[in-house]
């Protein structure tokens, strides 16, 4: 199956004079990724000190595509995320206590303890919720694009999920309903080429899970490779803007690797040999800083940049773990929009 | 007043409702342009246009998905699934996504939003058209559930629903659409859980539902004229919230529950009304408490196989009759 890739969006001749993306922005996309990274790595060592409960799936070696729409979203525009969410919930401007208090059933969570790590949310900075069961969100986020295209405001709505996902009914009954409306929503495939712990390609008819299956729906396929920040802040910017304008959904397939297995009860044993190392020269990070400094940018920056996240993480830790564990009565709250839970009178 | 079907009376809440607010917008299968598969949205696109009032391809995920994304970013969707058996093909979505999300969120998304559906027997359409699945709904916590028996009740519990900040499952009894009744002129909108009182009688009270309410009432005059037996019959309405306090109170006069369901018989709505009752007022009880429903089969399609499978108003005479011996 052909499938054309754009050109448009590939990295330009490496040095300051063919950069279009603008050096604020660069600098942002960097230490967007570098805070992603530290904080789902703090992620980890909390659960090996048995701080974080219930099962996790880091996004370690995905940061470059949460990190691109992230810097390239309207504060005003909408995420949705599956449970590998804690990334994309944090590239909206989500609080790092929050999340890692979420994480760790503490008060001062994001959900207040209710949700966990597979459901962050936070509505204030337009992180419309991380679903939990494959594909649930793809509808969800469509119609979020819909009341956006009803209510004439030009906000996008962007919806993360797995390479799995384009196996799922939900994702194809999404993304036609989207392109018949022509609604203001971007699809963003990971293919990180395991569905959980089988390879995506042993379940699939078709190489490109999500690229192959566009022209079903009218759309083009566009696959970019997810591990390089500027690729990805590039199409986001075109499809986005393009959505805005009216021009109707887009399906992005974004190739990555998870450097972690699927979830926290995964050693990722089924991964060939060298695999991972492969894809370890090719971290989304080390990319992106070696390109930096291509760009002129000094090594001081880039440490100072790396400090910060990494007091970030640090102060954000603090404030999880002194955060007190939520009150027993907040089981019965928040049923209904009434703040409880009575179903009769 | 107005005399309406109960089909037509759908049309008028939803237009009441889309006249009122803009926020509120309509969306299922064959709505638009075709008016419902069972006619009960003629008019309301020509009336409110194509932007509120929109075709679907059949994909019921895809219509509760957008309707709870609709709901969570500011507009008030009601969404056709067009007939409730439909709704396992989108059960993730309304038992999973759309219960949740408030409590999971801890109160940050606010899912204001109707799931419009088709329930129930009397039309010959086999165990895929005919089932009748409020109690999955009332099974899930964080849905309202609401069963109108009569046109005024459509319109007004319609417009409760729409107005309401919670999700609400509002099952139509699609054998009810061709009744008439009286709607109240101007503006019409109800109370979410609240049960009505029919009629007052005093050994027994039968608590019933949508099409089971006029079964009810039928068997009641019978026991009466035919019997001697004077029975109370509350149309519950609502079954989340549950208007418990009415029943208790109705029970407690009469000393006697008969429950009336169109729910195959384990786990239907009843046995959470009997089991409330044999808690909260058992010493009260003169007589065990009944429940007359569905046996637990799939439902048949052929006449005379339906009619005997959900509860007749000769089998809730003759039960009564049983149970009053």
């Amino acid at each position: 199956m052909g499938v054309a890739v754009d050109t448009s969006l590939k990295r330009k001749k490496a040095t300051a004079a063919a950069d279009d993306i603008g050096r604020e922005t660069r600098l942002a996309l960097y230490r967007l990724q570098v805070e992603l990274r530290y904080c789902e790595k703090r992620a980890y060592d909390l659960f090996l000190q048995n701080l974080v409960k219930g099962t996790s799936h880091l996004s370690l070696g995905q940061e470059a595509i949460a990190a691109a729409f992230g810097v390239a979203m309207r504060p005003d525009d909408y995420t949705f995320c599956t449970y590998r969410g804690h990334a994309h919930t944090l590239a909206r401007g989500a609080s790092m206590a929050g999340v890692l208090g979420e994480l760790m059933g503490r008060q001062c969570g994001l959900l207040g303890g209710k949700g966990g790590s597979m459901h962050l949310t936070d509505v204030e900075h337009g992180a419309m919720g991380s679903y939990a069961i494959v594909g649930a969100h793809l509808p969800v986020a469509a119609g979020a694009a819909w009341s956006a295209q009803y209510r004439g405001t030009e906000q996008v709505s962007v919806c993360f999920f797995g390479d799995g996902t384009a196996n799922i009914g939900a994702f194809h009954e999404a993304l036609n309903f989207a392109a018949v409306w022509k609604l203001p929503v971007i699809f963003v495939c990971e293919n990180n080429f395991y569905m959980e712990y089988t390879p995506i390609g042993a379940v699939t008819a078709v190489e490109h899970p999500a690229a192959d299956r566009a022209g079903a729906y009218g759309l083009e396929s566009i696959i970019v490779d997810g591990n390089d920040a500027d690729e990805v802040y590039r199409a986001a910017m075109k499809y986005m803007t393009r959505a805005r304008k009216g021009g109707g959904p887009a399906l992005i397939e974004a190739t990555t690797y998870r450097h972690s297995g699927h979830s926290r009860a995964d050693p990722a044993k089924y991964r060939p040999e060298g695999e991972l190392e492969k894809w370890l020269e090719r971290d989304p990070i080390k990319l992106y800083r070696e390109r930096l400094l291509k760009h002129g940018f000094v090594e001081a920056t880039l440490k100072d940049i790396e400090g910060e996240a990494m007091r970030k993480v640090d102060e954000a830790t603090a404030i999880a773990k002194a955060s007190p564990t939520p009150s027993v009565d907040d089981i019965g709250k928040n049923v209904w929009a009434d703040g409880g839970a009575a179903w009769r009178n | 007043m107005a005399e309406l079907t109960y089909r037509d009376a759908v049309a008028a809440g939803i237009a009441q409702e889309m006249e009122r607010d803009e926020r509120v917008v309509f969306l299922g299968e064959d709505v638009a342009h075709a008016g419902g598969v069972f006619k009960t949205t003629v008019g309301l696109l020509e009336k409110f246009g194509p932007l509120r009032v929109r075709d679907c391809p059949i994909s019921e995920q895809a219509i509760i998905g957008a309707a709870m994304g609709a709901a969570m970013t500011g507009l008030r969707p009601i969404a056709e699934i067009m007939f409730s058996d439909f709704l396992a093909v989108c059960w993730d979505m309304v038992a999973n996504e759309i219960a949740k999300t408030r409590y999971m969120t801890n109160g940050q998304i606010a899912l204001p939003l109707v799931i419009r559906t088709a329930n129930g027997a009397g039309s010959r359409f086999g165990a895929q058209h005919s089932q009748s699945v409020e109690n999955w709904a009332m099974a899930v916590p964080g849905l309202k559930v609401v069963a109108p028996s009569t046109p005024a009740d459509v319109k007004g519990l319609l417009a409760a629903a729409v107005r309401d900040p919670d999700p609400v499952i509002f099952f139509e009894q699609k054998s009810l659409y061709a009744m008439k009744g009286e709607v109240p002129d101007g503006e019409h909108v109800d109370e979410l859980g609240k049960a009505k009182v029919l009629r007052q009688g005093k050994d027994c009270t039968v608590v019933a539902l949508a099409l089971m309410v006029h079964r009810a009432l039928e068997a009641a005059e019978i026991l009466e004229k035919e019997h001697g037996i004077s029975a109370t019959v509350v149309d519950v309405r609502s079954l989340v919230p549950l208007d418990t306090r009415t029943i208790l109170s109705e029970v407690v006069k009469t000393g006697r529950l008969v429950t009336v369901e169109e729910n195959p018989r384990l786990c239907g709505w009843g046995a959470e009304i009997a089991s409330i009752v044999a808690d909260e007022c058992f010493w009260d009880l003169d007589g065990p408490i009944v429940r007359i429903t569905t046996p637990h089969v799939p439902l048949p399609s052929a006449d005379q196989l339906e009619d005997n499978a959900i509860p007749s108003v000769d089998r809730v005479v003759r039960m009564i009759r049983e149970t009053m011996d």
